[in-house]
């Protein structure tokens, strides 16, 4: 019984450690921008499809499907790279030129991204699932009867690493305080001489970035890829970015992982006739999270400048 | 300034419109290219061309299907065609895509009877699909047979709708006697892909016909097709301990969810059962090994010896370029013979003399067995159990509808016993 439960609790560290990647990326653009860019999660698919062709291009896969490690390192930086050009591509040709209307119509050209990702990728990838290749070392740790995946370790220790590194990024470089300018008042900070279009493109990239990593993080450790895999994945990390208070780093790490659990444990123990509920256990968390404390877990309240 | 990155913007997004506009059209266009001008339709006899849609999911998740499926349509109209067609008339085949979704395939039909004036519709293979295309088909008197479709409710939507394949109850305690009588099991888990009609079917119809056996189901999980993780289901089944775990489910989900089994510690003697929703060659890629010893009930097996059905086989793969005909094929191929055959029988193809004509069909000899049709328009015939091993699909074992002896191939007289219930059926 215990053990089970244990399981459950790594089942969910590793799912969550998912979520707390893409959230990642949501928090970062939301937190310069105020904008929530819906494209993120189509953005981490792009990432595994990329990294899904590049394994086929540079023959990196062996002919049963594997890769070593350095082979997913190549994947990555090829996925990264790559993602980050599309990210720029979609702020200067979606975001840019309706940055100065109101909010709303930059969250609905957001959405419009999306579609076009999602349904372009349907046209360009085909729809039906592809098989990402697996790595070659992907062993198991088994203590008594709970098992952990190499894979998932890994997840979960580049999800924090990231984490850190991106708080490195934004609080103690020069790049990172002109972020923070521009986060502050976009007309200030460019009164400063801050290149604010180079800031928020900056942004983007490294947002894209992420989600790319995240893509072939999770291909690596769940292989079925196709062009709708954003669609739900990325929903919860939004969920997750506003559960720990969106714009906050450590909190999209935190928001992330307690989504997880809380969807694992729904589907291990609720009754079996309420189990297939477990996709609704995170908006209902967020819900309940946005009525008692609307910032977020980790959000500070911010007044609205008028 | 502001208009013109307004104008700029339009330019761009109604260029990626028509961009993506002509690309849709280009398609529509390739898959239309069977289709001829409009048929005088006369009440007696046949007109010169008769054309037959079709509705299938040509991409999509279960994309696998529609082509497989199409592959065997196209076969039998082609060799229908060059014997001299029915009574002398060809057949024209319209392909629609309803890229998996039953709304799709609603809008897909009806464009098929309206605008090309179909006299018969073939599809899907899906349940959820035919059983939103169905009533369509009824209200317009146009005869649509499934050589696919499981699901018991599909031919209840009205006396226009028949199948070639058995029905779920049926697939769902084939299922069960496997497991029981063939594998001496008692304990079993049940995987469900909640939001699939024909998953929950066999489910249902599995849990009955097992627990009346005597068996007992241990644990019940849920997941939800699209799903990638199914670590927390398997473990709530580890924790169960059971025999086998039986998970009717689609091709795509199944190869993971073996994966993720096994990575858990739930071993290859822990088989996964599943149905013909497993039949696809992309399932060995989702899952390989860890699908070794796992079995599945399917429509027919490609090492069955009779003469006709290795001659279809034969000849499907000098068509399709060394492509084995999966069960949809086969099934594909027999409805549409079926169908044909109630055709030349009615020489007319007014919907009502069609449809009286298929209620008709009695022990016809398909690829997939005697297919005679019973008065809820559903086929009694046998099923097949397959066993996954390295990539290749064995047979294992027939189970036959009750009241009918089970006619199985001269070559797979293989012993089993609960012993070695891994045991490679003989297969010549």
């Amino acid at each position: 019984m215990l053990q089970t439960f244990i399981q459950q609790i790594i089942n969910g560290l590793a799912l969550g450690s998912i979520y707390a990647l893409i959230a990642l990326g949501y928090t970062m653009v939301y937190g310069v921008l105020r904008l929530i860019n819906f494209a993120h999660g189509d953005v981490y698919m792009i990432g595994a499809f990329v990294g899904y062709y590049a394994a086929q291009k540079f023959g990196i896969a062996s002919a049963s499907g594997q890769i070593s490690f350095g082979g997913a390192l190549i994947l990555m930086m090829t996925a990264m790279m790559a993602s980050a050009s599309l990210g720029v591509v979609i702020e200067r040709f979606a975001y840019r030129p309706v940055r100065k209307y109101p909010r709303l119509t930059s969250l609905i050209t957001a959405i419009g991204v999306s579609l076009l990702l999602e349904n372009g990728g349907q046209v360009l990838f085909g729809a039906d699932p592809k098989f990402f290749p697996i790595l070659n070392s992907a062993v198991t740790y088994t203590f008594g009867s709970v098992t952990v995946r190499l894979t998932d370790i890994i997840i979960v220790v580049v999800s924090v690493s990231l984490m850190v590194l991106l708080q490195t990024i934004v609080l103690k470089t020069k790049l990172g305080k002109a972020m923070r300018a521009v986060s502050y008042n976009l007309d200030a900070a460019k009164l400063m001489g801050i290149n604010t279009d180079f800031i928020i493109a900056f942004t983007f990239a490294l947002g894209s970035a992420l989600a790319a990593a995240a893509g072939i993080l999770v291909s690596l450790s769940f292989p079925k890829i196709d062009p709708l895999i954003g669609v739900l994945t990325g929903l919860k990390a939004f969920v997750a970015a506003v559960l720990g208070g969106i714009g906050n780093i450590t909190g999209a790490v935190l928001g992330g992982f307690l989504i997880g659990i809380a969807e694992t444990m729904a589907a291990g123990y609720l009754p079996q006739s309420l189990n297939s509920y477990k996709d609704a256990v995170a908006f209902a968390i967020l819900i309940l999270v946005l009525l008692f404390k609307p910032a977020g877990l980790m959000g500070s309240v911010a007044p609205e400048k008028v | 300034m502001k208009f013109e990155r307004f104008g700029r913007l339009f330019v761009a997004i109604a260029t990626s419109a028509v961009l993506v506009c002509a690309a849709l059209l280009n398609t529509a266009c390739e898959k239309r290219d069977t289709q001829g001008g409009p048929t005088g339709q006369s009440d007696a006899g046949l007109p010169k061309e008769i054309k037959v849609g079709i509705y299938m999911p040509m991409t999509g998740p279960t994309a696998t299907f529609g082509t497989s499926s199409v592959h065997g349509f196209q076969m039998a109209a082609d060799e229908l065609n060059a014997a001299g067609g029915i009574n002398g008339s060809m057949v024209k085949l319209i392909v629609e895509d309803d890229q998996g979704k039953p709304d799709e395939a609603k809008t897909v039909v009806t464009k098929l009877i309206s605008k090309d004036q179909v006299v018969a519709v073939l599809g899907e293979v899906g349940s959820s699909r035919s059983i939103a295309a169905a009533p369509i088909c009824q209200q317009n008197k146009v005869p649509m047979l499934t050589p696919s479709s499981t699901n018991e409710e599909v031919t209840k939507k009205g006396d226009y709708i028949f199948r070639v394949c058995y029905i779920d109850p049926f697939q769902g305690e084939v299922g069960a006697r496997f497991a029981f009588e063939t594998l001496k099991f008692k304990k079993a888990a049940i995987l469900t892909d909640i939001k699939n009609d024909y998953s929950v079917g066999l489910s249902k119809t599995f849990k009955e016909a097992f627990t009346k056996m005597g068996g007992q189901i241990v644990v019940e999980q849920t997941y939800q097709e699209g799903d990638t993780n199914f670590n927390a289901q398997l473990t709530g089944i580890r924790a169960a301990n059971p025999e086998f775990i039986y998970a009717p489910g689609y091709y795509t989900d199944i190869g993971q969810i073996a994966k993720q089994a096994r990575e858990l510690g739930i071993k290859n003697e822990v088989p996964l059962i599943g149905g013909d929703g497993w039949d696809s060659p992309k399932l060995w890629e989702g899952g390989k090994e860890a699908l070794n010893g796992c079995f599945f009930s399917n429509h027919y097996s490609i090492s069955d010896p009779s003469e006709h059905v290795q001659k279809f086989i034969k000849s499907f793969q000098e068509k399709y370029k060394g492509e084995t005909p999966d069960a949809l094929a086969a099934l594909a191929y027999d409805g549409a013979k079926v169908l044909f055959d109630a055709m030349k029988r009615a020489n007319s193809v007014k919907g009502d003399k069609v449809r009286d004509e298929l209620a008709k069909t009695q022990s016809y000899k398909g690829v997939t067995g005697l297919i005679s049709i019973n008065k809820d328009r559903n086929a009694v015939k046998s099923a097949v159990i397959l066993e996954v091993r390295d990539g290749k699909y064995v047979y294992k074992d027939t189970i036959a509808p009750p009241g009918m002896t089970a006619e199985k191939p001269a070559a797979a007289e293989a012993p089993k016993t609960a012993e070695e219930p891994k045991k490679e059926a003989a297969a010549k």
